[in-house]
C-alpha cells in the first residue's frame, strides 16, 4: 500500500485556479476524505492524483517515487467513478475481469480472482448481467469489484455513492468502510456529503474555493473548525456563529445579552483581537442547554422534533437565530421566552476580520 | 333532443372521415404503385411473357427460375455482383472507419474537412460515372498520371481491361460511399463516453486492448448498420456500372463471352427492356435478387440484435 504525497500541487484552467497550490500527505492504509461543496477542487485533486488530469505545477509522489507525469496506467491505482463508468457492452463478470485481462493474466487465475471479489461484494448472482440491467447499488458494487480485483496500491473514489438512492447509500457506506478495513488499502475518497465524510474518514480534508480549509480527523474538524467556513459546513445544522463585541472578558451579544467568556480563553482572545474588539462566538447545538438561570435570553422561534431530540430555533433578536438541541420531554411553545447556558469546554471564538478560529493554545 | 344529437353525430363522422381522407389516398397509391406490381410481377415470373408482345402471359411454372438458377450466363452475373459487393463493402468499411478514427479527435478545420469528405456522397451517380469515365481515360485522364504513367500506350486501361474493369467500379464506389461509412462510424465513435477510456486507462489497458475491447464493440451496432446499407446498395448496383462501363468489357469464358462488370441489376435491365423484353424471365430474376437481399438483411439484423443484447 502506498503513501501519497502532494507537494505544491496546483491546477489552473487559463488564469483561474481549480486547485491552489496544496500540500498533503496520505499515509499508507489511511482513509482520507476530500470534502467540500461542488466546484471546490476536490474532484480535480483526486483526478490529479490518478493522473487523469495533469497538474499545472507541483509534484505527486507515491511511496517517495515521483509519478507526476506518469500515465494513470503506470500508477497502480484503482478509480471508482461517480457514475460507475462500467463497460456497458460487457457483463458484470467481463467488467471485473477487464483489468486482469488487460495485464494478460492467465485465464485460470483471472477466473479465481474474479470469483473471490464477487464473493467479497456478494454479487455472485449478478455476474452474467449487463450494467444496464442492474440497480445503481449493484452497478457500484460491480465497479468496486473491478477496482478491487487487481489489488492496487491505492483506491481513489469520486463520490461513489453520489448517484445512489438514500437507502442504498447507507448500506454501501458501511460496505466501503468494511472493505477498507479488510483490505487496509490507502483510500482517497471525494464527497460533498459531510455526514459521509465524518462517518468514513480517518482524516477529513475540507476544501473550498480551490483551497484546503482544514485537514484533520473528523473530531477535529467538527469540534475545532479552523475557520468560519468549516464551522458552517460541518454538522447539520452547522455551528451557531453569533456576531458580538468583546470587552472586559465579556461578549456583548444581540438582544442585550452578555456572555462571560471562560477565563482560559482571555489570553488567546487578547492576542488575536485585543482587549476590545469584534468577535464571533461559535457553539454547536449540543453545547447549549436550556436553563432558567442561563445568561442568554431568547424567544422560541420554532421547534423541530427529530425523533430522539428536539431542535429549538431560538431568537436573540430579529436577525440572530441559533439552533439549540434539547430533550424531547419538554414543550417549548412558539413565542415563549427561553434562556440557555453554554458548556464552557465547547465554546469557540473566531476573528471576524480573518475568519480564522482563535486557538486557546496560541495561534499558529 | 335533436339539438344535442346533431353536433355529436357530426363530430363523430368528422373524425372518422378525416382519418379516411388521410389514409385512403395513400393506401390506394401504395396498392397501385407497389403492391400490384409486386404481385403481378410474381405472377409474371411464372409465365412466358413479353411486355412488347400482344400475346397474353403463358403459364410455364418454375421454368424461368430453373433457367436463372442453372444457366451459367446468369450465374456469372450473380458471381460478379457477389464479388463486387464483398470487395467494395469491405474496402468502404476499412476506408470509412479509418477516416472516422482520424477525424474523431477535433482539430482546427476538422468540421470543414469532414464536410468536404462527404461531398462525393451527395453527387448524382450518373454524374459521378460520367466524370470518372474521363478520369480513368488512359490518354487524358488524371488517374493514370496520378499513378505515374506518362505514356498513354502503356498506361492501364481501367475501363477496357477485363482484369481491371470491376476494380475501377469498386474504386469509384469506395470513393463515393466510404464517406457514408465514415459518417455512421463518427456518430458511433463520438457516442462512446470518455469515462470508458478513463476507466480503461486506470485498468491499465493498452491502446490496442482499448480499441479491441471498448471502441470496436461500442461502435459495432453502427458498423453493422453501415454494412447492411452498403451491401443492399451493392447488390442493387446499377447506375455506376451503366455510367462507367455499361457492363463491359466482355471476356471469353470457355465458349461463352461474358461481360465482366455486368451486375445482376444491369443484366435485369437488359433482359426486361427492349429489344430483349423478356418480362417473365426478368421478373423471375428480380425475385431471386429480392430473396437474396432479404436473406442477407436478415443475417445482418440477427447479428445486430446479437451485438445489442450480447
Amino acid at each position: 500500500m502506498a503513501t501519497i504525497e502532494l507537494i505544491n500541487v496546483e491546477k489552473k484552467f487559463g488564469s483561474s485556479y481549480a486547485v491552489k497550490p496544496m500540500n498533503m500527505t496520505i499515509h499508507s492504509g489511511e482513509f482520507v476524505v476530500l470534502l467540500g461543496p461542488s466546484g471546490c477542487g476536490k474532484t480535480t485533486t483526486l483526478r490529479m492524483i490518478s493522473g487523469l488530469e495533469a497538474v499545472t505545477d507541483g509534484q505527486i509522489l507515491f511511496d517517495g517515487k515521483d509519478v507526476t507525469w506518469l500515465h494513470p496506467s503506470d500508477r497502480d491505482i484503482a478509480f471508482v467513478f461517480q457514475f460507475f463508468a462500467l463497460y456497458s457492452h460487457m457483463t458484470a463478470r467481463e467488467n471485473i475481469a477487464f483489468p486482469l485481462q488487460a495485464q494478460g493474466e492467465p485465464r485460470d487465475s483471472i477466473r479465481k480472482r474474479v470469483e473471490e471479489v464477487a464473493k467479497m461484494l456478494r454479487i455472485e448472482h449478478l455476474m452474467n448481467a449487463r450494467p444496464g440491467g442492474l440497480s445503481g447499488g449493484d452497478q457500484q458494487r460491480v465497479a468496486l469489484a473491478r477496482a478491487l480485483v487487481r489489488r492496487p496500491a491505492a483506491f481513489l473514489m469520486d463520490e461513489p455513492l453520489g448517484a445512489l438512492d438514500a437507502e442504498f447509500r447507507e448500506a454501501m457506506r458501511a460496505e466501503i468502510k468494511r472493505l477498507h478495513i479488510e483490505q487496509n488499502a490507502t483510500t482517497v475518497y471525494v464527497t460533498h456529503d459531510q455526514i459521509e465524510a465524518m462517518a468514513m474518514g480517518d482524516r477529513v480534508v475540507v476544501m473550498s474555493a480551490a483551497v484546503v480549509q482544514q485537514n484533520g480527523t473528523p473530531a477535529e474538524v467538527y469540534h475545532d473548525p479552523a475557520n468560519l467556513f468549516v464551522a458552517k459546513f460541518i454538522g447539520s445544522p452547522g455551528m451557531n456563529l453569533i456576531q458580538g463585541h468583546y470587552a472586559d472578558g465579556k461578549v456583548a451579544l444581540p438582544g442585550d445579552n452578555r456572555y462571560t467568556v471562560p477565563a482560559d480563553w482571555h489570553t488567546a482572545i487578547h492576542e488575536a483581537i485585543g482587549r476590545d474588539g469584534d468577535i464571533i462566538l461559535g457553539f454547536r447545538p449540543e453545547a447549549a442547554h436550556i436553563s432558567a438561570s442561563g445568561p442568554i435570553a431568547t424567544t422560541v422561534y420554532t421547534t423541530d422534533l427529530h425523533g430522539s431530540y428536539t431542535m429549538l430555533h431560538l431568537e436573540l433578536d430579529r436577525d440572530t437565530i441559533v439552533d439549540v438541541r434539547a430533550g424531547r420531554g419538554t414543550n417549548y411553545p412558539i413565542g415563549t421566552p427561553a434562556r440557555f447556558d453554554l458548556d464552557p469546554a465547547m465554546v469557540r471564538f473566531f476573528d471576524p476580520k480573518t475568519e480564522a478560529a482563535i486557538h486557546k493554545g496560541g495561534n499558529p | 333532443m335533436s339539438s344535442y344529437s346533431q353536433p355529436t353525430r357530426r363530430r363523430h363522422l368528422g373524425d372518422k372521415r378525416l382519418i379516411q381522407m388521410f389514409i385512403i389516398p395513400t393506401v390506394v397509391l401504395l396498392i397501385l404503385m407497389n403492391v400490384f406490381p409486386l404481385i403481378y410481377s410474381l405472377y409474371l415470373s411464372f409465365t412466358e411473357y413479353s411486355a412488347i408482345n400482344p400475346t397474353p402471359p403463358e403459364w410455364v411454372g418454375l421454368d424461368n427460375y430453373k433457367k436463372v438458377l442453372s444457366d451459367n450466363l446468369y450465374w456469372h452475373n450473380f458471381a460478379v455482383t457477389g464479388r463486387y459487393a464483398l470487395i467494395s463493402v469491405s474496402l468502404q468499411m476499412i476506408v470509412g472507419f479509418g477516416l472516422a478514427m482520424l477525424l474523431k479527435e477535433k482539430f482546427k478545420g476538422s468540421g470543414l474537412l469532414t464536410t468536404l469528405i462527404l461531398v462525393p456522397m451527395m453527387l448524382s451517380p450518373a454524374v459521378v460515372g460520367a466524370f470518372w469515365k474521363n478520369i480513368f481515360n488512359p490518354s487524358f485522364g488524371i488517374f493514370d498520371q496520378f499513378l505515374g504513367y506518362s505514356d498513354p500506350n502503356t498506361a492501364p486501361e481501367w475501363l477496357g481491361d477485363p482484369d481491371l474493369a470491376l476494380w475501377a467500379v469498386v474504386i469509384v464506389d469506395v470513393w463515393m460511399w466510404s464517406p457514408f461509412v465514415m459518417l455512421l462510424s463518427l456518430a458511433g465513435l463520438s457516442a462512446i463516453p470518455d469515462y470508458l477510456y478513463e476507466a480503461a486507462a486506470i485498468d491499465r489497458a493498452s491502446a490496442w486492448f482499448q480499441f479491441r475491447r471498448i471502441t470496436l464493440p461500442q461502435v459495432m451496432p453502427l458498423l453493422l448498420i453501415a454494412v447492411l446499407f452498403r451491401t443492399i446498395e451493392a447488390f442493387k448496383q446499377f447506375d455506376l456500372v451503366m455510367g462507367l462501363t455499361g457492363g463491359g468489357p466482355s471476356l471469353l469464358q470457355g465458349t461463352q463471352a461474358v461481360n465482366v462488370t455486368e451486375t445482376v441489376s444491369v443484366k435485369l435491365f437488359r433482359l426486361a427492356m427492349p429489344p430483349q423484353a423478356q418480362t417473365g424471365l426478368s421478373s423471375a430474376m428480380a425475385y431471386v435478387v429480392l430473396v437474396i437481399i432479404i436473406a442477407i438483411s436478415n443475417l445482418y439484423i440477427r447479428a445486430l440484435n446479437k451485438v445489442r443484447e450480447g
